[in-house]
């Protein structure tokens, strides 16, 4: 054991600082060029003009040239990485690092220069349809061209730079810089939630020193938010972790009631601080809450069962529409007017139905050929709503409206108009969801789902029903969508077809995998950034002025998750194993090992296994 | 004494290929049975054709008097007749204790309504499944047991991973076992043990078995009877002595001589 380890630990010693002229060119330039497409892109796609208006720091940076800057920034930071290998060793960084970053931003920067020479002597309209005079003047700083050529380069040199240079301070320091920044980055995307909070606790003195009149955190506010958070970062370093595996260390009962104790009081918060908020955070919270719910309701489908559902929609359609017929006045057909929470029950058991009727033909299907069914029964669903057909039962494509809001025992009625009442409703039924994914999982039936969603063939020889048992899920996950449904028509006061667009599906998806398959805190954490942050498909959120660009940003960030964790933000511990098996196969043939040196394990055969099976894997 | 499985002129066929050919073959209660032939011979296929994972084409399989014609892979381990794979085929991201948990799947009852409330019985099923999952890991000596009750089975060892699957197989709570290829790629001393093992299956288990085995000392060492193959029929059964000695064997394992 130590003969093989002893090496390896001599060779990864770190190695000298590389001169700064010794740089990888080619790979330097590749990165500055996909640095200076990638600005040439996000420019003439308008976002810096539509962004500007949002300010980051006051004065000095809006949301238009951060998303510009941002570029040059990574291209330089990335150009610097080293690829750690074991065995081989790494360079310190050093001059070496900020060189490469600079002359990597200067290439990226350079893009913006060339982009400026084009817009000042082409007519650039007919192709590029999106650009407006105001970039050329953006890009100048309302200088002349000869400005922002100059500008550019400067601007990418220095960004770059810096970003190479990130790589001169400590692990530590490193953690208290992007801290910093993040800690600035989110006050400024946060300013509408905080000044709406603030208003409503009364601490306005706090908001209107933090933010200016017109947008932007205060850049004096902003120093002293970067360097409280650095202190904090800095002094704070580690205890996070520390307190989640001290938890984690727990013996069973002392952990449940430890989790428990967390539980209560995230639940305590959620019930607390809608008090204080006012409608825009309202409404904010309960939008994320309606994706929350339907989240977790694809989530048990996809992420615990398997079923790849690309139609989920249209249980939310179907929810929506059952609530709208049975408590709407105007329904066209039949309009008992029922109370909402009677109405629920046959929402419920409609959307039951519905999920068995579309559910059965589709489950014995597999891979591929799910999806892509399921994609189609989502629009179908949708085109029956829009139907002239049956427009004298749901109104077509004129929908139902004038939906009552939802009455509770006939003691409050939650309408739109009141979005803190909304957030309430849509709260208890996410705490409903929660716990029935959390019951589900941990029982036999949903280990019963984890075994179809490894080997179906196999599931079945060991006895698993499996028609029944992905039934079962299809249909666990369609009643959840329609409680989402339901709470959405009341909320809106009206349901049309285009609502249900194939869209909402993938967003919905994209949700899941962006949060982690599987995890009920990776689901919410998805949707509280995605809905919360950027806006769901028709809903605005945080950064409203990002409406635009959603989608375009809603595929760049599903790309570089895939890429850089594709377990998602917060993964199921199952789904980080799927995608880690190696190290972790690895891992576990150390600890054997170990425990041969140890003379715990069984004689002499285990030493072969564990080399087979770190082989197998 | 009537046989616990019995097929009756069983055929598989896979477009022109006859992988069975109305193969007559039986298993007793309490008994362990090898089954031998060259590769290709329908050894698996058999396998296969019991648990209803391949459709046979003609004849019937009868398990304890009742033809399983028709039934679905599930409602077959439901009778009683589990099996283990030839390339291991564990629910890999599972635990060790989870993949022997969910192969209960068709001895227990409680649905989605027990779990959502919490049921006394829900519990009590619980706790059961636990406690009969590790009685039965704990048959393998220490090293399926303690903290490897909550690894993935994928970092067990290749050897692991077919007495992982033997426990599955258990867990079904069978009459009969259908092991196919049990110790490939062991190396002797677990092969030998694992020989052992499947006879304490059958006397400390009460299980009939039926093994798949290219290794001919387990062969010798496990089988009250031996059954060979080539293809897609039977070409010799008996014991160990009189199959290895019977020309028809020889001749399908090491082909014609030159003088005939």
């Amino acid at each position: 054991m130590t003969a093989t380890v002893a090496p390896e630990t001599a060779a990864n010693a770190p190695m000298p600082a590389r001169p700064a002229l010794a740089q990888d060119w080619r790979r330097l330039v590749r990165m500055g060029a996909v640095g200076a497409v990638a600005q040439i892109f996000i420019a003439l796609s308008n976002m810096p003009v539509r962004l500007d208006e949002r300010l980051v720091v006051k004065p000095i940076l809006s949301l238009g040239y951060l998303c510009l800057l941002i570029v040059p920034f990574a291209a330089g930071h990335r150009v610097g990485h080293q690829i750690e290998r074991e065995g081989v060793p790494q360079h310190t960084a050093g001059a070496h690092e900020v060189a490469g970053g600079a002359a990597c931003g200067a290439i990226a920067g350079g893009g913006l220069s060339l982009l400026a020479v084009l817009l000042a002597n082409f007519d650039l309209r007919e192709p590029l349809v999106n650009w407006s005079p105001m970039l050329a003047e953006l890009l100048a700083f309302g200088h002349t061209t000869g400005f922002a050529v100059v500008v550019w380069l400067l601007i990418g040199t220095a960004v770059g730079a810096a970003g190479g240079g990130l790589r001169l301070l400590g692990p530590r320091s490193q953690r208290a810089a992007v801290t910093m920044v993040l800690t600035v980055a989110g006050a400024a995307v946060l300013e509408p939630l905080v000044v709406d909070l603030a208003e409503g606790m009364g601490l306005e003195a706090l908001s209107d020193r933090l933010y200016h009149r017109r947008g932007g955190v205060n850049w004096t506010s902003a120093l002293v938010l970067a360097a409280v958070s650095g202190i904090l970062a800095v002094l704070g370093r580690g205890r996070m972790r520390q307190a989640r595996e001290h938890i984690a260390a727990l013996e069973g009962a002392k952990r449940t009631r430890t989790n428990l104790g967390l539980i209560a009081a995230t639940a305590a918060l959620l019930v607390i601080l809608p008090l204080f908020a006012g409608k825009l955070t309202n409404e904010l919270a309960a939008n994320v809450g309606l994706f929350v719910l339907l989240a977790l309701g694809l989530n048990i489908v996809v992420g615990l069962a398997g079923i790849l559902d690309l139609g989920y929609v249209a249980f939310f359609a179907v929810g929506s529409y059952t609530a709208a017929v049975l408590t709407a006045a105007t329904s066209p057909r039949i309009h008992p007017e029922l109370p909402w929470l009677v109405a629920l029950i046959i929402v419920v058991v409609v959307t039951g139905l519905v999920g068995l009727f579309i559910g059965a033909p589709v489950i014995r299907m597999r891979g591929d050929y799910l999806a892509i069914v399921t994609l189609g029964f989502g629009e179908i669903i949708r085109l029956i709503f829009l139907s002239d057909w049956l427009s004298g039962w749901f109104g077509g494509a004129q929908g139902i409206t004038k939906i009552p809001g939802a009455g509770i025992f006939g003691l409050t009625s939650v309408a739109g108009t009141d979005p803190r009442r909304v957030f309430y409703l849509v709260l208890a039924f996410c705490a409903i969801a929660i716990y029935v994914s959390w019951r589900l999982e941990r029982s036999r039936l949903g280990r019963a789902w984890m075994a179809v969603r490894e080997d179906e063939t196999v599931a079945e020889a060991m006895g698993i029903n499996t028609v029944n048992v992905k039934l079962l899920a299809f249909v666990v996950g369609a009643v959840l969508g329609s409680f989402s449904g339901a709470i959405f028509s009341a909320k809106v006061g009206s349901v049309f077809p285009n609502s249900f667009l194939i869209l909402v599906s993938i967003v919905i998806l994209v949700v899941v995998i962006f949060g982690g398959m599987g995890s009920i805190v990776g689901v919410i954490a998805g949707s509280a950034v995605l809905i919360g942050v950027l806006g769901g498909p028709k809903q605005p959120g945080l950064l409203a002025e990002f409406s635009e660009f959603k989608l375009l940003i809603y595929g760049a960030l599903l790309i570089w998750m895939m890429l850089a964790r594709p377990e998602g933000l917060i993964p199921s511990v199952r789904r980080s194993r799927e995608l880690h098996q190696q190290e972790m196969a690895q891992d576990a043939w150390l600890k054997g090992q170990v425990e041969d040196d140890n003379g715990s394990d069984n004689g002499n055969g285990n030493n072969n296994d564990g080399r087979q099976a770190a082989a197998a894997t | 004494m009537t046989a616990l499985l019995e097929t009756r002129k069983l055929s598989v066929d896979f477009g022109g290929l006859h992988a069975l050919d109305g193969l007559d073959f039986e298993v007793h209660e309490g008994e362990i049975v090898s089954v031998i032939g060259p590769n290709g011979a329908g050894k698996t296929t058999l396998f296969n054709a019991i648990t209803a994972t391949v459709e046979r084409s003609t004849g019937d399989i009868v398990f304890e008097g009742v033809s399983l014609l028709g039934l679905d892979p599930n409602r077959v381990t439901a009778r009683g007749i589990a099996r283990t794979f030839q390339n291991v085929r564990l629910f890999a991201n599972m635990t060790v204790l989870e993949n022997v948990m969910v192969s209960q799947h068709c001895r227990t009852r409680q649905h989605a309504f027990g779990a959502l409330f919490y049921t006394p019985a829900f519990r009590r099923e619980e706790a059961e499944i636990r406690e009969r999952a590790e009685k039965i890991l704990s048959f393998f000596g220490p090293r399926l047991v303690g903290y490897r009750f909550d690894q993935p089975a994928f970092t067990l060892s290749y050897a692991n991973r077919r007495r992982l699957e033997i426990a599955r197989a258990m867990a079904t709570q069978p009459k009969l076992i259908l092991l196919d290829e049990p110790v490939a790629g062991m190396n002797p001393v677990e092969s030998a043990e694992l020989t052992q093992m499947i006879g304490r299956l059958r006397d400390e288990w009460g299980f009939a078995i039926v093994v798949i085995e290219h290794h001919m000392d387990v062969v010798r060492e496990v089988s009250d009877r031996v059954v060979v193959l080539d293809g897609g029929t039977k070409i010799a059964e008996g014991d160990y002595e009189a199959v290895s000695n019977d020309p028809r064997v020889i001749e399908a394992y090491l082909g014609h001589g030159t003088e005939t």
